[in-house]
């Protein structure tokens, strides 16, 4: 199989990786908060999606909006009342908190839809193949590989040119430093964590066809997640972008050439690359 | 002295109908899957149960049923142990039913021989399990009453040459491989690739998989994953790298074409053709029944399946063995009314349990899915009948 | 001795046994004689304990948050089941020796490699570590049986005169609890020995135990390969209990599940394991028996409300409880 094949089915897998994990690498990055229940925002956003579809008939980019501001919302909501006061608390009590939060959403999700897997109704227009004039393709994987790159630019514009970018970037690298200079860290940090869910939702929606969807979702992409962001640097959404597309590439070589131990090598190559950089790709060694 | 033999003959009688009424309680216990990723499938098992009780409702006989359920809660075996221990020492069932997972059939065996208590498997397809005690008996399948036939029928039927093989690496899938193969070869065909395509615990991605198959360009390309989600992911993936184009048929055992899912598939499912024992569009009086009474019971969108055909078909056993036996479940006798059953109107055609191996013996239906008024319709190509579990048949590897 | 501050005299006391400490033990034995038919469950929950017990070790002692703790017990119930089923060696005591001296030499050598790094790269590395473990025996399905596992698993009676009973669980259970109770006085034992109190020290505040020249690193490599063998220790009674071992010993939801219960019961404090392994597993089988689809619900609830409002889970609440009566009981006049 030529290359450009390989590359871009790797890609979209990681592109979905990036869209979901984002928001977790810069939330963790921020304030330090293990929040293993991000990829239950992210289930619940992909349900919202998708169901939204099936009911509702909503088209798919409407839909994937109304994701993104439902689960943008109810994060603004658990944030306050809930996550706020686990702040100073122990990484242990925070695991124990999210890790209780997903078994909640779990059960709901199991109780009021089913334990089966949704099935996305994608539109038309991404079903089949793209003749791109050099290359034919799956309409799907291009088309998620283009948001991808797009939500990458977006952000990375976001983060160096705007004044709020400046704020979070600075209240990643040193918190007390940053509160002393007057950024209103934890104001900053409900926004990053609202806008971090709502992406998460997205990429869920979007990663369907890919990933699946089902009440398990939450457990079974954690490591991933957690990978994704390990390796690319806390806070840094550069990081996580070529975190991603290289886990995303490396597990489809991986599977094409060694179906046998494919995954297996995946984590091989984090922990080594772990131990070799401990803060990850691009993350900022420890103070 | 009349009052006395009045008294004395109505203690007789009372003690009669008390001893009697004991007797008649025929109490099975039910492991299945209700929670976790195999809740649906332990949901179809047991309405399957279900539906065979309200359509027959005298096969029982005079006895009284009692139902007692367990979860499994998992594939990991040690749940499932515990759940089928606790049937027998503290429910005291007369004997057990169930089972989807071959991993939770292979813990419990060690149980059910030690307390030599009959178990009636209604799933679990691995094929050496009955091997594992006296006391199990198989009415769902063994992976080589697909997987062989299959073969078969895809090197005579469909005339493939070449076939690459992709299964789920764990041993249902490797069953299955060494199945297809073992026939496919012997009927002059040549297995060109076998790919394993990640576990059964999450559905992978299969699209490097499947571009490696496609580039192999084989005749067929034989498919085996377990049965629900991943089945979704492998009918989407064919149709996205336009396998079907490139003339390369899907093929597999009717794991990948399960009902409850089979709707969801859309139309890159056309053209698939499978292999197994029951499909929800099978011509006979006895299924036009059966899905008539199921979407009545719980919806138009429900549907049997084989999970289910195989929770109707357990009862029908468990039934005869009660009848027969006056409902004193006498394990050694239940085991001999079980070996040699015959079931002549099973949804899925005529069933037997091969008295030699306690494994089922049945019909295989190759079909083809085609697109009928907006619905995808399984049209039948062939029938292959009485086929036994070939593994057990001609003693391979595990199965002497 | 009179003449130390009450504080100094609570801490030097501390390793002396308590009446109280008998109790777990006491019940233990009460259930094996009032719940006959509930053994196959009492041993599993008992099992767990020393899981629990030997995380407690690492988290509560030594502070190590490890996502990746199955991949010891897993190797332990392995190492059990593949000397049963390849080298025909199914005695099961030094099968259980051997189930420690594998887990602990993994734990030493994975140890001495992973604990260069701390916080969340350190727990990744636990979970990469164990998925590590879990894809190969996947890979060695020769050896290890895959994802269907080792069947039928076949041991010599224990000292040769007790064997396992598949049904009631009768051996298994007395011989799990014994083995519970050596390694529980071993830990108990290493805890409040200058090494445990080390460990403390390490865990409370790490720059100075730097500063005072105590050997951290070393130190932390030694109870984490500990903790291992105890886990391994675990894993081989697993084996031994349910005569078949497969990938879900190795899984992120083993590893998952007893940390939590740890959390739950209160880490750093030994009792916590006895406490959370059962107050979780009694739970998780009474709410899945009767709603099993809605049993996870509760138990979610539970942990919220345990991170939100205990300060260390059950035995913590006890504790400001007690405070607070003792409080009220000082302020009367």
């Amino acid at each position: 199989m030529d290359l450009t094949g390989i590359l871009l089915g790797g890609a979209a897998a990681g592109m979905v990786l990036f869209v979901v994990s984002v928001g977790l690498s810069v939330t963790m990055g921020l304030m330090g908060f293990v929040n293993l229940a991000h990829g239950a925002f992210a289930m619940l956003g992909g349900y919202a999606i998708v169901l939204s579809m099936k009911h509702w008939g909503l088209p798919f980019p409407a839909a994937l909006a109304l994701g993104f501001a439902a689960v943008a919302a109810l994060a603004v909501v658990l944030e306050r009342t809930l996550y706020a006061r686990l702040y100073r608390a122990s990484e242990l009590d925070q695991v124990l908190f999210t890790i209780g939060l997903v078994f909640v959403t779990i059960a709901l999700v199991t109780l009021t839809v089913g334990p089966e897997t949704q099935t996305v109704l994608l539109p038309e227009w991404l079903r089949g193949q793209t003749d791109l004039g050099f290359l034919r393709y799956r309409s799907y994987s291009l088309a998620i590989i283009a948001f991808g790159v797009a939500l990458m630019l977006a952000l990375w514009l976001g983060f160096e040119r705007t004044q709020l970018g400046a704020r979070i970037r600075a209240a990643v690298d040193n918190r007390r430093m940053a509160a002393s200079l007057g950024v209103d860290v934890g104001r900053l940090f409900t926004a990053t964590f609202a806008v971090g869910s709502g992406l998460a939702a997205m990429g869920a929606g979007l990663g369907a066809e890919i990933l699946g969807l089902d009440p398990q979702y939450p457990l079974r992409y954690l490591a991933y997640f957690l990978i994704v962001v390990a390796v690319g640097g806390l806070g840094r959404v550069h990081g996580v972008f070529f975190a991603a597309i290289l886990i995303g590439v490396l597990d489809f070589v991986l599977k094409f050439h060694f179906p046998k131990g494919g995954t297996m090598f995946i984590y091989a190559l984090t922990l080594a690359l772990l131990l070799a950089r401990p803060q990850g790709l691009f993350g900022r060694k420890a103070a | 002295m009349k009052s006395r033999l009045v008294s004395l003959f109505a203690a007789a009688s009372l003690a009669a109908i008390a001893g009697g009424a004991q007797s008649q309680t025929v109490r099975i216990g039910v492991k299945l899957t209700y929670t976790g990723v195999g809740a649906e499938f332990g949901q179809q098992v047991d309405r399957g149960m279900q539906m065979f009780v309200k359509l027959n409702p005298g096969a029982f006989g005079s006895c009284k049923v009692e139902i007692v359920k367990r979860d499994g809660k998992n594939p990991g075996g040690a749940d499932s142990k515990t759940a089928v221990a606790e049937l027998i020492t503290q429910e005291k069932v007369d004997l057990v039913a169930g089972i989807i997972y071959s991993g939770n059939a292979i813990a419990s065996a060690p149980v059910v021989d030690a307390a030599k208590k009959p178990l009636v498997i209604m799933n679990a397809g691995t094929a050496w399990i009955t091997n594992l005690s006296p006391y199990i008996a198989r009415v769902s399948f063994s992976m080589w009453h697909a997987g062989h036939a299959m073969g078969d029928a895809a090197a005579k039927t469909l005339k493939a040459k070449t076939a690459v093989v992709g299964y789920s690496d764990f041993p249902p899938g490797k069953d299955s491989l060494e199945a297809f193969k073992h026939a496919f070869e012997a009927a002059g065909g040549k297995v060109i690739d076998e790919i394993p395509m990640g576990g059964p615990g999450q559905v992978p991605d299969f699209t490097p998989f499947f571009q490696r198959a496609k580039d192999k360009k084989p005749d067929v390309f034989f498919v085996f994953v377990p049965a629900g989600d991943h089945a979704v992911g492998v009918v989407k993936t064919y149709g996205a790298l336009g396998m079907r184009q490139a003339g390369i048929r899907l093929i597999g055992p009717g794991d990948i074409t399960q009902d409850i899912k089979l709707q969801a598939m859309g139309k890159d499912a056309i053209g698939l053709v499978t292999m197994h024992h029951y499909h929800a569009d099978l011509d006979n009086p006895a299924n036009k029944r059966l899905v008539a009474a199921w979407k009545q019971e719980w919806g138009a969108a429900a549907t049997p399946d084989f999970m289910a055909i195989q929770g109707y078909d357990g009862m029908a056993a468990i039934a005869h063995a009660a009848r027969s036996l006056n409902c004193k479940m006498d394990p050694e006798k239940v085991m001999a009314a079980l070996k040699g059953w015959t079931f002549k109107d099973s949804p899925r055609g005529p069933i037997s349990i091969d008295p030699s191996t306690r494994d089922i013996v049945m019909n295989e239906y190759l079909s083809e899915l085609v697109m009928q008024d907006g619905r995808l319709v399984q049209r039948p190509i062939a029938t292959i009948r009485g086929v036994k579990d070939m593994c057990k048949e001609l003693k391979v590897g595990r199965c002497k | 001795m009179s003449a130390m501050l009450p504080a100094a005299q609570a801490l030097a006391r501390r390793h002396r046994l308590q009446w109280w400490e008998a109790l777990p033990w006491v019940a233990a034995l009460l259930a094996f004689y009032l719940f006959p038919n509930h053994l196959a469950f009492g041993t599993q929950l008992l099992i767990t304990i020393l899981f629990a017990l030997s995380l407690d070790l690492v988290l509560g002692y030594a502070g190590i948050v490890t996502l990746g703790h199955a991949a010891f017990f897993g190797a332990g119930a392995y190492t059990v089941g593949m000397l049963a089923q390849h080298a025909g060696w199914n005695e099961p005591l030094t099968g259980l020796a051997a189930a420690a001296l594998v887990a602990g030499a993994i734990g030493l050598a994975s140890g001495f490699v992973l604990l260069r790094t701390h916080g969340l790269t350190l727990l990744m590395l636990t979970l990469c570590t164990m998925v590590l473990l879990e894809e190969s025996a996947n890979m060695g399905h020769r050896y290890t049986g895959g994802f269907d596992g080792m069947p039928g698993l076949l041991f010599k009676p224990l000292l040769g005169a007790f064997s396992f009973d598949p049904l009631y669980f009768r051996t298994q259970y007395l011989y799990v609890l014994v083995v519970l109770l050596l390694c529980f006085v071993l830990v108990r034992a290493l805890v409040y020995s200058p090494f445990g109190q080390s460990l403390t020290g390490i865990r409370e505040n790490l720059l100075r135990m730097h500063a005072v020249g105590a050997p951290v690193r070393v130190r932390l490599v030694v109870v984490y390969a500990a903790s291992a063998a105890i886990a391994g220790v675990a894993g081989g009674l697993f084996t031994h209990a349910t005569q078949y071992v497969n990938l879900a010993t190795l899984g992120l939801e083993r590893s998952a599940g007893v940390l939590i219960m740890l959390i739950l019961g209160g880490y750093g404090r030994l009792y916590g394991a006895f406490v959370g392994a059962s107050a979780y597993m009694v739970l998780e089988h009474f709410l899945a028996k009767a709603y099993p689809t809605a049993w996870q619900l509760g138990v979610g609830v539970l942990l919220v409300l345990v991170a939100l409002f205990a300060s260390n889970g059950i035995l913590g609440i006890a504790d400001s409880l007690r405070r607070r009566f003792a409080e009220r009981a000082a302020a009367r006049p």
